[in-house]
């Protein structure tokens, strides 16, 4: 099984856990529709129509309502220090969430406790948050984009608003940024960043770097990161090497522009929509290296 | 009245200086409480900036508002009137972290994205509507996107009134510069 922590933009959502299906184009878990737009509900979606796609693990989420004043994140916060220990995953990824160092700190202790360490995945709140808490070791990867990664560089930022200029003027240079970024232990095990090229990144070095196909609009498609994610977990709970996981979903969140032939007014649902020919293109190209090496 | 005028200009030519060490910070219990903060002490025309804490009082989403010690009572009593209360007031004792303040602009032919630290808003320039919103990680972007997208720069909501975290006021930002330029 993989799990996804998040929140959904909506006020009224209750605290809610369980196994979620992509129905009619809207989520449901525990019988309670959410619309896929941006943030954590656009990785479920893309996490869902990819592991429909290569008949991987089923996909269990915590989600909770909030806008951004933070009770709902505190209240999902207590619940994973809670209950963290009584599940099992391959892969975890955190996303969206109010960045919070204490109550983040006492989630990461509850890891601890959980039978099996899974693959453990941070973007977005959950990775400023474990910069900022000088965690960023404790995981697996984290999916920066470029402004993103910036932030990861900058040892002295404690969220990306607080970039120092002279880094930001570096976006062109993400080698630089990685290396910046492992430097001050501000990095996870593996960085997998999205921007123009993506990059796979390792102890300050990139190991991989994946450009084609290539397709500008898609930097102004709110969702891609997101998407990437999703992918990302999905892949990583399918036993490949990380490594591969990782280069194999920034192929396939690529490949979503080929076949969604995106503008910057294409909606990240009709990205993701283009999933399951996306991922079979890359799976493909996958096996074919691998049979003639 | 025309003393009210000169004490506010006071205020602005010590700001215009950039010196913090006659500083204080108020700090408040989440960043919505500071942009309201923000709004109503900058339409009252005190020159306060909007920073980032010092370390010791940072939870992890935080802002707050740099003033002129000397004027501390006078802010106060501006607040107090809009019913907003500081959770405390300290002198600045360390230089603070400054917002992001550079901006990135990329001109896609027919649409135009700007970008404020980790926050991008794209515009269609015909008719200047949001077709899409990118970036960020705290809970309110996606909100701020859905009440956003597909409506123009005149009709929508204005990021700092409906965000609530650093994301949404980089987002403000980026809504900023963007209104300028086009």
């Amino acid at each position: 099984m993989l799990g996804v922590i998040g929140t959904v933009p909506d006020l009224k959502f209750p605290l809610t856990c369980g196994p979620v299906r992509l129905i009619d184009g809207h989520l449901n878990i525990n019988g309670l529709n959410v619309s896929v737009n941006r943030g954590t509900p656009a990785l479920l979606a893309g996490a869902l129509k990819a592991t429909e796609s290569i008949n991987g693990s089923e996909i269990y989420a915590f989600l909770v309502g909030d806008i951004g004043k933070g009770a709902g994140s505190r209240e999902l916060y207590q619940f994973l220090e809670r209950h963290l220990s009584e599940f099992e995953f391959k892969a975890l990824a955190f996303h969206y969430i109010q960045p919070d160092v204490d109550l983040f700190t006492k989630v990461l202790f509850a890891l601890d406790t959980m039978k099996r360490r899974p693959v453990l995945i941070a973007d977005a709140g959950f990775m400023y948050a474990a910069k900022m808490s000088g965690q960023a070791a404790c995981f697996d990867f984290f999916t920066p984009d470029v402004g993103e990664l910036a932030f990861l560089a900058d040892e002295m930022a404690p969220h990306p608003f607080y970039t120092r200029g002279f880094i930001l003027h570096q976006n062109d240079n993400v080698p630089d940024l990685i290396q910046r970024a492992y430097k001050h232990q501000n990095a996870a095990t593996y960085l997998l960043v999205k921007s123009i090229s993506d990059y796979l990144g390792h102890g300050g070095q990139v190991l991989e770097r994946v450009d084609y196909p290539s397709f500008e609009a898609m930097e102004a498609i709110g969702g891609t990161g997101d998407t990437l994610t999703g992918l990302l977990t999905v892949l990583c709970g399918a036993d490949f090497k990380l490594t591969d996981a990782a280069v194999l979903a920034a192929k396939a969140n690529r490949w979503t522009g080929y076949y969604a032939n995106p503008s910057p007014a294409t909606q990240v649902i009709e990205l993701i929509e283009t999933i399951p020919q996306s991922l079979a293109k890359v799976m493909d190209q996958y096996h074919k290296e691998k049979t003639h090496g | 009245m025309i003393g009210f005028f000169k004490k506010k200009k006071s205020v602005q030519d010590k700001k215009g200086h950039g010196a913090s060490a006659d500083c204080g910070i108020m700090v408040f219990e989440n960043t919505s409480d500071v942009i309201h903060a923000e709004t109503v002490l900058k339409n009252s025309g005190w020159a306060i900036r909007v920073m980032g804490p010092p370390p010791e009082i940072r939870s992890g989403c935080d802002l707050v508002i740099e003033f002129p010690l000397i004027e501390e009572l006078s802010l106060l009593r501006e607040l107090n009137k809009a019913n907003i209360k500081p959770l405390s007031v300290v002198p600045v004792t360390a230089p603070l972290l400054a917002p992001v303040d550079l901006f990135h602009t990329k001109d896609f032919g027919d649409y135009l994205m700007v970008r404020a630290a980790n926050m991008k808003i794209t515009v269609e320039k015909k008719g200047l509507k949001i077709v899409n919103i990118s970036g960020g990680g705290c809970p309110d972007v996606p909100y701020l996107a859905h009440e956003m997208v597909e409506k123009t720069v005149a009709e929508a909501p204005r990021p700092r009134d409906l965000g609530h975290t650093l994301c949404g006021y980089a987002l403000e930002l980026a809504y900023e510069e963007l209104c300028r330029i086009c």
